[in-house]
């Protein structure tokens, strides 16, 4: 083995800010986005999409469309009989809709032709007859209907799936407490919005091979859809990843229009394109879900948790997508951010007549962490304890076991919440500053990927090639995806870190399945950690191949062989050296043709109970956050004047781009704060069955713009940890977490009222200050949580009560837990 | 099939002129990236709600998602692919890759086109100038403030060129 | 991409030749002045021309005249606007409306003219052809119901352009030329209380000019509420001028609402409560209270009803005490985020 020695003192790469590798093709307009290609013969796809609710498809006339000038081909869900979806326990989604549609927007048919003004002409020329169904339009209609069920796997009527765990008694926990506080919050969906709309482009060649270039975070997912949504051999698909113009988890599923212009590709012989209109995007959806939250939190007179009880009800829109997963998310990490002794939930996701809810930045966790940092803040003002030492007293010992068996590796949110403190003169300013002017203090914690993958397999969650030769250049191979975040920096910069060289003797080439060993996608803050281990690893076994080859040249101890400077030396006497170029060619005349690979896997989990495959993450990372406002009383506009922000990342890999990721997170959770809600519109229901989305424009789903940013001061706190590569965690999705709800509890603090629901309007604050004014509580948010008939909870006894992590021993628990889990949640274990 | 009648269409672009025969119905976005091929303008909605597709038209930065192609006959017309000056990258083009200026980079090429002419207005602006000059341009990943930053070391490194190429004139 | 259905382009370069076109091809020709507002109706199919008639090559329509009053040419991008500092400095009101309409980026496409002929909004009617046709159209296109208002006969889209309150509010008049006649018309007529409808212009005339008196002891003021920063269009505000004497008293005012109605919204309630008093608290507050009256705010554009109704009072209060002479930087700053001025 070569000499290694990785710190901070000797990264050259590492750890320095860095121009991005992708940067100067950026900014000169280089870079290509999916629609940016225009293949020679190229036609054009459009989909018609339904313009009701909820129907049955009666019949689809498209012999108008296909006769209109210029149009090659029509589409209808009868050209796609099989069924996919992004999870094994959901496969709900037709490429075009076969039997039914399920919200306003769900494709119907598809039209291609000679340009896109011409597909949409032939639209309009598409007879679809509709018998109508029931509108579901909320998650109470979608708790009481009986009939007309969206979906027929559904649990019952429209309802997904329901879910209850327990870890450990919660009800002896709370009853034994000093304090009980039930809170009930709201939190409203909300999407993506990436500012590239969704694009692609399929090409078949003639011996029946195709290729679909898109915008997608996942392009393995979008590999195995396409397998199965056309019956045809993986093995003849290729799916090439373009840059991103931005992701936030709205490019995770497998979408309807890949699938369609694929096949489109392959009937006629020549590339087709599409590219999402604005609104399209919005119906796409897959944001964050709707949810509604009950949280009854035991807490002893010192501020300590002694156990909690959490309920969910998640508005799914109209299909599956990564729900299940999302469902679990809403509760899976709660234990991770603070030492929960004992902890139950129960969640309940349904189906409704509107795009699908998914996997928006943060997963399913904004919205608990939304509700528990809300009740905290109340918490610490009904104790009379500064809510930063509240929580400071609640943080778990390093790589420990939560409740819910998740194994936490470094932690750094102590020195978080310090600096935070430390730097916002949160002391000289919380409950100090005059009325209208408040601060508030949440913290968060988030997975540095997802410990198990979507399908249930045995194989690495990313794979990384490298092969060099003798020009002593190196390229790089991985699956994952540039969505904006710069993961091609970071494999770039591992890779030339390792090899002593420099970033632009290293060419990447990822997200391409034909080229690229696997890697799951970019999602669950996960491609930082998994393929950058597996680079390392296939760094390494270069650099080995190297110095083994050199040690040999030049006679020197193997472990003496160090790489820097594009000189491969002696580590005791640097002059006895060759370059790097030189140095690959002994290796190549030694080892032959010089390639190497790198695998990760995360560490198995500690739960072994059904349903314990969501939460575990090889390591968490931690976020605390200080919000300053001023609250205009007269109309309740709320400014957030200035975020404080201090993130654990283990180690920041380029600074300049973990800063970028903590203020984008931040300018995302400002934005859900206050104002970013995808909403729908309901028709009076006497006069129309219509239900259709409220805000599908750039203009009318409101994000914050350069006015209304507050000024970010971001602390990056370092502490390696041992499953990151060099020790870096995530920073993608933690720093938004705790922003919604610091905002929340300075608003409080600036004027004494809560608004337990987002996004925080200044409708909804005034109402508050209104109710306050009149001496009423001044509080607005949701009375109740809805009364579900909940399964029997899976009793998981938590480890420091003597459970190994599987589903309790307990004879009374057993058997109940028996049949809930052969019943209900079996697959969902299985495939998340 | 579509299409209004073609017409002739004589435009500069990035300095090279350009007679292109185009749709009067096609805007000069959609001339720009799929009749010239300079698809570094981007598009985000067409409908001039993100400032994804700014350009700049005889050095005014406009949307060109709502801009006739026909209403360009003989302007100039300046786009991303025309900010360096052929391997000399704009001192905007390397401050926002230095300070973190752009992620996905899709909203990219309008933001510098429009911090183009910001600085060609006001060497040395505020920071409520950038914000306002800047505020038809929406990013989803950066948050703005790297943005910001850049736009103002942009703006140093641009009055520091200046001043040294005076000092040497002298 | 969302694009632009077919039509024929015609550039004339006279307004007499505009008009002769309008008057020859009907009702199917439409104006294009900057085109910000129609091109996106049209790409929506909100708006179906078969032929444009674009302004923009004529010459005229793009000159400011400062020497009795002021007269802007229509064709006046709201970026040049913003430019003139005379503007700023006699017609404050108008440059302050001018600088918070849409972004920078549209303000320099978009024109005086385009931004007083706006057409109405709401959120029914500014979306998709297939969106429109999942709620089977309404009143203002090509459907039967209103569905702000499912009782009324009448289209209640919202006035939402920023420019024309401040105009009304300066006494502004407006020259509309048709191939036979021309004529010119207070800005305060221009408008009528039908969404569908909402312009006094036959569709047979162009509007070529913007007419403002010389303002002799005039001080005006316009306050927009919207949610963010930019881009927004009104969701309400406030155009007020006053003309006072060397005393403070006031002779004459104008107190306009706009962007909670069908048309902007000038009270002579208030003209007349405000004549021969002087801006002191219980003035302005009261003013603010005989203003929220007139508002009839509705469920089609954003926030809610109620809440923008509320506003009212608030921000007439922040407008006339601007006009009073108390210092509202900071505030105008956090509400307008205006750069300059």
């Amino acid at each position: 083995m070569s000499h290694r020695e990785y710190s901070s003192d000797t990264f050259r790469i590492i750890g320095k800010p860095r121009v991005r590798i992708d940067a100067l093709s950026k900014v000169t307009g280089q870079t290509l986005f999916a629609d940016d290609i225009s293949l020679p013969r190229m036609l054009h796809c459009k989909l018609l999409r339904s313009s009701l609710p909820h129907a049955l498809i009666e019949t689809v006339d498209v012999s108008r469309a296909s006769a209109h000038p210029g149009v090659q081909l029509v589409l209808t869900g009868e050209d796609f009989p099989v069924e996919y979806g992004i999870l094994p326990v959901s496969q709900d989604e037709r490429p075009l809709c076969r039997d039914k549609v399920r919200f306003v927007g769900d494709p119907v048919a598809a039209v291609i032709a000679c340009d896109e003004q011409t597909a949409c002409e032939a639209l309009s020329l598409i007879d679809v007859s509709y018998q109508p169904l029931p509108t579901i339009a909320t998650v109470a209609e979608a708790l009481q209907a009986t009939e007309a069920p969206l979906q027929n796997y559904a649990e019952e009527h429209n309802i997904h799936r329901r879910l209850a765990y327990s870890f450990g008694d919660v009800d002896e926990a709370l009853a034994q407490a000093d304090h009980v506080f039930e809170d009930t919050f709201l939190y409203e969906g909300n999407t993506h919005m990436a500012m590239e709309q969704h694009a692609s482009v399929a090409a078949t060649d003639p011996d029946g091979r195709v290729t679909l270039w898109s915008s997608t975070q996942c392009p393995h997912y979008v590999h195995r859809a396409l397998a199965k949504a056309l019956e045809m051999p993986a093995a003849h698909i290729r799916v090439i990843a373009c840059p991103n113009g931005g992701g936030f988890g709205g490019k995770t599923d497998p979408f309807n229009h890949e699938i369609v212009v694929t096949k489109a590709s392959m009937l006629l012989g020549r590339p087709v394109k599409i590219c999402l209109t604005r609104q399209e995007v919005f119906y796409c959806h897959r944001g964050r879900h709707q949810v509604t939250m009950k949280f009854r939190t035991g807490v002893n007179n010192d501020g300590k948790l002694t156990g909690m009880h959490l309920q969910t009800l998640l508005d799914g829109g109209a299909y599956g997508s990564y729900g299940i997963a999302s469902t679990f998310y809403t509760t899976a990490l709660q234990p991770v951010t603070y030492q929960l002794p004992r902890y139950s939930w129960e969640a309940c996701r349904v189906f409704t007549n509107k795009p699908p809810s998914g996997p928006k930045r943060g997963h399913g966790t904004p919205q608990p962490r939304f509700g528990q940092e809300v009740q905290l803040d109340k918490i610490a003002e009904k104790l009379q304890i500064d809510p930063a030492k509240l929580r400071l007293g609640m943080i778990a010992p390093a790589n420990s076991l939560t409740c819910n068996f998740l194994k936490v590796g470094t932690i750094g949110l102590a020195e978080c919440i310090d600096r935070v403190v430390s730097r916002s003169g949160w002391k000289d300013k919380h409950k100090k500053l005059p009325r209208g002017r408040g601060v508030g203090l949440a913290c968060g914690a988030y997975m540095s990927g997802a410990g198990t993958a979507i399908y249930w397999n045995k194989m690495p969650h990313s794979g990384v090639q490298i092969k060099l030769d003798r020009s002593g250049a190196v390229t790089v191979y991985c699956g994952a995806t540039d969505v904006g975040q710069g993961s091609d920096d970071v494999l770039v910069s591992l890779v030339t870190e390792v090899l002593g060289i420099e970033t632009i003797d290293v060419k990447c080439v990822t997200g391409d399945t034909d080229l690229t060993p696997v890697d799951l996608g970019s999602y669950s803050s996960r491609v930082t950690l998994m393929m950058g281990n597996a680079a390392i690893e296939a760094a390494e076994r270069a650099r080995d191949l190297i110095a083994s080859a050199v040690a040999e040249k030049l006679e020197i101890a193997v472990d003496h062989i160090g790489f820097a400077e594009r000189l491969v030396f002696d580590v005791e006497d640097p002059n006895r050296n060759m370059t790097f170029q030189q140095a690959v060619i002994c290796a190549e005349e030694k080892h032959g043709t010089m390639a190497t690979t790198g695998s990760y896997a995360p560490p198995k989990s500690a739960a072994r109970f059904p349903g314990g495959g969501v939460g575990p993450s090889p390591t968490y990372s931690y976020t605390a956050a200080v919000a300053e406002v001023e609250v205009d009383e007269a109309s309740g506009v709320v400014e957030v004047t200035r975020i404080y922000i201090a993130h654990d990342i283990g180690r920041s890999l380029n600074p300049v781009q973990v800063e970028g990721q903590v203020i984008g997170g931040v300018y995302m959770g400002v934005g859900e704060a206050l104002m970013e809600e995808s909403g729908s519109r309901r028709l009076p229901p006497k006069l129309s069955d219509a239900l259709v989305h409220d805000n599908p424009s750039m203009l009318e789903y409101k994000t914050l713009t350069m006015h209304d940013m507050p000024e970010v001061c971001v602390d990056i706190i370092e502490n390696p940890d041992p499953n990151g590569p060099f020790g870096a965690k995530e920073v993608g999705q933690g720093p938004l977490l705790p922003i919604m709800p610091a905002i929340a509890n300075a608003i409080f603090d600036a004027v004494g009222v809560r608004v337990d629901e987002v996004p925080i309007t200044p409708v909804k604050v005034l109402k508050a200050l209104e109710m306050q004014a009149a001496g009423h509580d001044a509080r607005v948010g949701p009375k109740a949580f809805p009364n579900i008939e909940w399964p029997q909870a899976m009793f998981v006894l938590p480890p420091w009560e003597g459970g190994d992590g599987k589903a309790s021993n307990r004879p009374e628990r057993k058997r109940a837990a028996k049949m809930h889990t052969m019943d209900k949640v079996k697959g969902a274990s299985e495939q998340t | 099939m579509s299409g209004s009648k073609k017409v002739q269409l004589h435009l500069n672009v990035n300095n090279e002129d350009m007679h292109v025969l185009v749709e009067s119905s096609k805007t000069l976005l959609e001339v720009l990236r799929e009749d010239l091929t300079l698809t570094g303008t981007k598009h985000g909605c067409e409908l001039g709600e993100c400032g994804a597709c700014t350009v700049l038209k005889d050095g005014k930065p406009v949307l060109s998602c709502l801009l006739l192609a026909l209403e360009c006959e003989d302007a100039q017309i300046e786009t991303i692919e025309g900010l360096a000056d052929k391997d000399q990258l704009h001192p905007l083009q390397l401050a926002f890759a230095q300070h973190g200026g752009l992620q996905c980079g899709y909203c990219t090429p309008g933001m510098l086109m429009t911090a183009k002419a910001l600085l060609e207005n006001e060497a040395r602006p505020t920071r409520a100038q950038i914000r306002e000059a800047l505020s038809g341009n929406l990013c989803r990943c950066t948050g703005y403030q790297q943005v910001i930053e850049s736009v103002e070391e942009a703006a140093i490194t641009i009055e520091e060129t200046e001043n040294s190429a005076a000092g040497v004139k002298s | 991409m969302m694009r632009l259905p077919p039509f024929r382009y015609i550039a004339p370069t006279s307004v007499s030749e505009a008009a002769k076109i309008l008057k020859e091809e009907g009702p199917c020709a439409m104006l294009v002045a900057g085109g910000t507002d129609l091109l996106a109706n049209m790409k929506r199919g909100q708006q179906t021309p078969e032929i444009l008639i674009s302004l923009s090559n004529i010459k005229s329509l793009h000159d400011v005249s400062n020497s009795s009053g002021l007269t802007l040419g229509a064709g006046l991008t709201l970026g040049s606007l913003l430019e003139n500092d005379s503007i700023r400095d006699s017609h404050t009101g108008l440059w302050q409306a001018a600088g918070v309409v849409a972004t920078p980026l549209l303000r320099n496409t978009a024109t005086i003219g385009g931004n007083i002929c706006l057409d109405t909004r709401c959120s029914y009617y500014n979306q998709n052809e297939d969106w429109r046709k999942a709620i089977n159209n309404c009143l203002k296109k090509d459907g039967d119901t209103c569905w702000v208002a499912t009782t009324s006969k009448t289209c209640r889209a919202v006035s939402s352009t920023d420019t024309a309150p401040a105009l009304i509010s300066l006494g502004a008049r407006v020259r509309l030329v048709s191939a036979d006649a021309e004529r010119i018309v207070e800005m305060k007529d221009l408008y009528q209380d039908d969404g569908a409808n909402y312009l006094q212009r036959h569709s047979n005339e162009v509007l070529t000019e913007v007419i403002l008196e010389p303002l002799v002891g005039w001080r005006s003021t316009y306050w927009k509420l919207r949610r963010r920063g930019s881009f927004d269009f009104p969701i309400l505000s406030v155009a007020a001028a006053v003309q006072t004497d060397g005393g403070g008293t006031i002779e004459d005012a104008r107190i306009v609402l706009g962007a909670v109605s069908s048309l902007p919204l000038l009270s002579t309630e208030a003209t007349e409560f405000l004549v021969g008093k002087k801006l002191d608290d219980d003035v302005i507050e009261e003013t603010g209270h005989i203003m929220a009256k007139l508002a009839k705010p509705r469920g089609n554009t954003d926030l809610t009803p109620i809440w923008r109704k509320k506003m009212v009072p608030s921000f007439v209060n922040h407008a006339l005490r601007e006009l009073r002479g108390d210092d509202v930087r900071e505030l105008r700053k956090r509400i307008a985020h205006q750069a300059r001025g």
